[in-house]
Formats: structure tokens, C-alpha cells, sequence
């Protein structure tokens, strides 16, 4: 069976066609199938969803139409707290707890009436970019069963390539949410800092961390990231608004626009199939009627850099509440500080143990300056530089990862290889900016290529406009094998 | 050339209880890593001024009502040891 589309199925349920029971019996379906091998869930609930979509379905029989997201089966990244719900970050250190709250994304979904099929595996704490780093184990790449999905949301990633959800929520610090959709073959945003509301998700790095949408297409998460964004009084660093309508340019075309081409994204490190296709989609756009000239951004040569300083920085802080006292696990000490530096040393796994170390060092007397300090001045700097290339151009393109999906095991004895899967990403975290990745094609072998598309802050009707053209351009319309990963 | 840090120092900063075999793996590592992020010194001239926030939001705060709080039975039931309507620690302070 074809996935089927957000944008077609919240049709479907409004003249009858399908009900929100029949989607989610699909989706668990496709999940029954798939998960022995893909293992993109942590938790699914049956039960909760099962009662979700029949209200849903009783909402749409009486009438009440909330949403676009009402009755459509949807997955969270279980870094987002959901009340009595387990909610690990993917960490031992969190095994088992059920959170006494909803993550304000959580309350507005299920406020919309949308159906939360589970919980999906992640990189723990959202620290990675191949879902290997989960104390529960990888998720592995619907479209090839060797090879990872991308991380940190590799678990949203594949439950919305292999069909077992219709949307999937992420979080992107440096690229989480864009990566893994490049490495699947979907749809992946991270919206414009601050719209999202953060209230409920395990922080890792609070100055980058954006929630946003997964999806089969571009129209279906412009239409999720339009449900979940808004002003919220419960996150500091809330956009008060106005917030403008997600889908209103989908089909106004590239005719006209300036679309520039970062020179320091290419090159050295990335695959040859990545480069020719990502060049024959910009040829492709001036076909269409845009201008496309190239830019130079020199600070994106030293991005990751200050990236691998400023969220340590900030995960060392953030993680510091994990004491072994209010919740999770707690090892024996006979004093506090022997009681927390156990629990600590046994709950974190190495990635975040690496991390935390990395941060404390670069925050700590003596270092500051010449590593956290002197990476903020980077951060700002790549802020000129953005500010520099808008004054020419509209948006900025780039491929959205240098490889496609690489095989388990690959880049796990090398952590700087692994960040550098995050080459292409990590400056829109930086500044702050929306992002977009859109699948234009296969590689030789047969596995997803992702185009970027960057837009000036709260330019996302702009970015989906590009974004969509691209998607019309490329026919990109290719599907997993699901009969190679049934179990 | 990759940086030299005291990690053991920093492992008791961050709370983390770790091995001599582990220290040393990590020191390793890190000294790899910080050889990478230390190229944020190659930056050439000055930038404008940091802002905390992309859209420039400054003191944000929200009404000051009281509202609902959590509900304390099931907040204490995620805890490792509670009792009494607390939290139960090991003592802070050596005997």
C-alpha cells in the first residue's frame, strides 16, 4: 500500500473516505511488520492511540473539526515529556519515567485530537547523528536494514519512512531533525528558533534545541509545523508572533527569486552522487526562473568547530539536573556527591559522558575564554555572515548531509568523523534561522539524497515555497522496500 | 598538536565518577576534539555585537497567576526514595 499523505488523508477523514481508526490500524499495521528490524519506537501505545483516534472519529461524526491534525496517527521523539507515558531521552539514567506533565507540543497535538502512536528512538539526549548512541539499542534505515537512519531523530525518521506514523516530531540542536530526514528519504524542518515552544523537552543545548516536523512531503509539514508553532507563556524564549500561515506560497514558484549556492558546502568529504545531484536541482531552478548565484560564507568552515564547543557547553549545564535525587536512576553513595558522581558515571552512556566532559572543560577557570568565549564570537559572526548573504539573496542552498546513509558501525570508534555528519546543518543552529530538508533523488545505490533549503529568520513560507518547487522538480516518489524489512 | 587537559579534575566538576581506564580513553578523545574546536581561534576580525536570542526577545515573562502545579503524589513517585511528601537524600555533608 502507497504511505499516504497527511494533506490526503486529514481529506479523507473529512468526507468519509477513511477513518481515524482505519489510519492508526495502518500504521500499527506497518509498525507490526517493521519494528523487529527497523526499531524506530521505544513505546508504542496502543491503547492511547485506540482511544484517540475513536474520539477523533466520534469529533468528526458530531461535527467538531479542530485541526488539520485531527484523527492523523503521529509519533514524538521521546525526549518530549508525555504524561504517565514513558519518556527516556533513550538514556538508563531515565529508564522508566513516566513524566507528571505534557511537553506544551504534546498538550496542542492532543488538544488538535491527533493520535500519538508512540514514542521514537533517539541518540541519548538528542547526542548524535545515527540513533546508535540509544541505551535501547540503534534504529536501522527502513531503505537499507544495514545502514543507519541519521540521528539524533532516527527513530521519527524511520517510523515515518517505513509508514508506521504519518508525521513525526523531532528536535534539531545541530541538525537532528534535517540529517536523518536527508538519510530517509523524507521531509524534515527546523523551523525559525523560538517558535516552537521548548516547555517539556529534555534540554540539551537550550540556545540551538528547535522542535519540528517530519512528513511524507512538503505541503504535510508546513500544514504540522502550522499545528504546532505559537507563543508559549511557559517558554522564556517563546516568539510572541504574529506567526505567518505555513502553506500559503506552496505553489507561487521559484520564478523570480535569488537562490544562492554556499561554496564551502561541497567538496572535499562529500560523495560524488550527493554533489551532481544537488548541482542538477540548482540547474534545474534557474530553468524555473531563478537567479542562482554562488556565495561565500567563510565562518561556515568553522561552524562545527564552535558547535562542538557551545553545546557541550551548554549540555554539561543542562545535564547537571540528572543528580540521581528527583526521578530517574540512583546508584548507592554514602554521601550526596558519591551518591550523584555513581548514578552519573552508570546512567550516562559514553556519548553524553564525552559531551558533558567536553563542556565542563571549555566552561571551566582558565578555559573559558579561548574556547566558549571565543566560539560565542564565532556564533555571531556566522550571524554576520548569513546577514551578508540575505542582503543578495533570498534563500541558501546545500546538500543537507555529505553522504547518504552510511552502514551501522561505521563512524561509532570515531566521534570527530561522526559530528561531521553535521557539517552541512549545524550553521542554521547557530543563527537561529529555519532550515529544510527535501529528498531529490537516489544515489547510485539506491539510498536518499537531501537537498537544504535555509531562509532568512520566520521566512518559512518562503523556505516552503523553495522547498516545494524543489519537490515538484525532483519527483521524488521512490519508497522503502517495506518486503526486505517485514520480519 | 591536541590539547592536554586534567581530567580528572573536570570528571569531579562534572559529577562523574569514572575509572582510570575510562579517564584516560576519554582524555584521549578529548584532546582530539579540542584539537578541532580550537581552530574557533582562527577567526579574523571582530564580529557585531552578541545576542543571546535570533529574534532579539529581551526579558520575557509571563503573567504573575497562580496556577495549577503539579501534582505532588506523582511527581514524588518518580523519585528513587521519597517519604513524608520529600525527597530522600543521602546527606550532603560527611558525618
Amino acid at each position: 500500500m502507497a504511505r499516504l499523505s497527511l494533506a490526503q488523508a486529514a481529506r479523507d477523514l473529512r468526507d468519509g473516505g477513511v477513518t481515524s481508526v482505519e489510519l492508526l490500524e495502518a500504521a500499527l499495521k506497518v509498525a507490526s511488520d517493521t519494528e523487529a528490524q527497523v526499531h524506530a519506537y521505544l513505546t508504542i501505545d496502543r491503547d492511547g492511540a485506540r482511544a484517540s483516534a475513536e474520539q477523533a472519529d466520534r469529533d468528526f461524526a458530531k461535527g467538531v473539526d479542530n485541526c488539520v491534525m485531527q484523527g492523523i496517527p503521529a509519533a514524538l521523539k521521546d525526549n518530549m515529556a508525555t504524561r504517565r507515558l514513558e519518556t527516556s531521552a533513550s538514556s538508563q539514567i531515565l529508564a522508566g519515567y513516566r513524566p507528571p506533565y505534557d511537553a506544551t507540543v504534546v498538550r496542542r497535538l492532543r488538544d488538535q485530537g491527533a493520535v500519538i502512536v508512540g514514542k521514537t528512538n533517539l541518540d541519548e539526549f538528542a547526542m548524535g547523528s545515527s540513533t546508535e548512541n540509544s541505551a535501547f539499542g540503534p534504529t536501522y534505515n527502513p531503505w537499507d536494514i544495514d545502514r543507519i537512519p541519521g540521528g539524533s531523530s532516527g527513530g521519527s525518521a524511520a517510523a515515518v519512512a517505513a509508514g508506521s506514523a504519518m508525521v513525526a516530531l523531532g528536535s534539531d540542536t545541530g541538525g537532528s531533525i534535517r540529517q536523518p530526514a536527508s538519510l530517509t528519504g523524507v521531509v524534515g524542518v527546523k523551523p525559525t528558533y523560538g517558535t516552537v515552544s521548548r516547555y517539556g523537552l529534555i534540554a540539551f543545548a537550550s540556545s540551538l534545541d528547535q522542535i519540528g516536523p517530519l512528513a511524507l512531503d512538503v505541503e504535510d509539514a508546513a500544514l504540522a509545523l502550522g499545528a504546532i508553532w505559537g507563543h508559549d507563556p511557559l517558554d522564556a524564549t517563546s516568539y510572541p508572533g504574529p506567526y505567518p500561515n505555513t502553506v500559503e506560497r506552496l505553489d507561487a514558484g521559484v520564478a523570480g527569486l535569488r537562490v544562492g549556492v554556499v561554496d564551502e558546502l561541497g567538496g572535499d568529504g562529500y560523495e560524488p552522487d550527493v554533489e551532481t545531484q544537488v548541482s542538477e536541482m540548482v540547474e534545474s531552478l534557474t530553468e524555473e526562473g531563478a537567479e542562482v548565484v554562488r556565495v561565500s560564507l567563510p565562518t561556515f568552515d568553522i561552524a562545527l568547530s564552535a558547535y562542538y564547543l557551545i553545546a557541550p557547553a551548554e549540555c554539561s549545564a543542562n545535564l547537571a539536573r540528572f543528580d540521581g535525587i528527583r526521578y530517574g536512576l540512583r546508584s548507592d553513595g554514602a554521601t550526596a556527591e558519591e551518591m550523584m558522581s555513581r548514578t552519573r558515571a552508570e546512567g550516562f552512556g559514553p556519548e553524553v559522558t564525552r559531551r558533558i566532559l567536553l563542556g565542563t572543560y571549555a566552561l571551566s577557570a582558565g578555559y573559558y575564554d579561548a574556547f566558549y568565549g571565543q566560539a560565542q564570537r564565532v556564533r555571531s559572526a556566522i550571524r554576520d555572515d548569513f546577514a551578508r548573504a540575505y542582503e543578495k539573496v533570498d534563500v541558501l542552498v546545500s546538500p543537507t548531509s555529505p553522504t547518504v546513509a552510511f552502514e551501522a558501525g561505521a563512524r561509532t570508534a570515531d566521534p570527530l568523523a561522526m559530528y561531521l555528519s553535521d557539517i552541512c546543518t549545524i550553521p542554521s543552529n547557530l543563527s537561529g534561522d529555519p532550515a529544510v530538508s527535501v529528498p531529490i533523488g537516489l544515489d547510485s545505490q539506491g539510498l536518499p539524497i537531501g537537498f537544504q533549503v535555509m531562509a532568512p529568520a520566520l521566512a518559512e513560507p518562503l523556505m516552503f515555497q523553495v522547498a516545494s518547487a524543489v519537490e515538484s522538480i525532483a519527483g521524488f516518489e521512490s519508497e522503502p522496500d517495506l518486503a526486505l524489512v517485514a520480519s | 598538536m591536541p590539547v592536554e587537559i586534567d581530567i580528572a579534575h573536570v570528571a569531579r566538576l562534572a559529577r562523574l565518577g569514572l575509572s582510570d581506564e575510562e579517564m584516560e580513553h576519554y582524555r584521549t578523545q578529548l584532546g582530539v576534539i579540542l584539537e578541532h574546536a580550537a581552530r574557533v581561534q582562527e577567526l579574523e576580525g571582530e564580529p557585531s555585537v552578541s545576542v543571546s536570542h535570533p529574534l532579539g526577545l529581551t526579558n520575557a515573562f509571563r503573567p504573575d497567576e497562580v496556577g495549577d502545579s503539579l501534582d505532588r503524589d506523582e511527581v514524588l513517585a518518580q523519585a528513587p526514595d521519597a517519604a513524608d511528601g520529600y525527597f530522600v537524600a543521602p546527606p550532603a555533608l560527611e558525618s
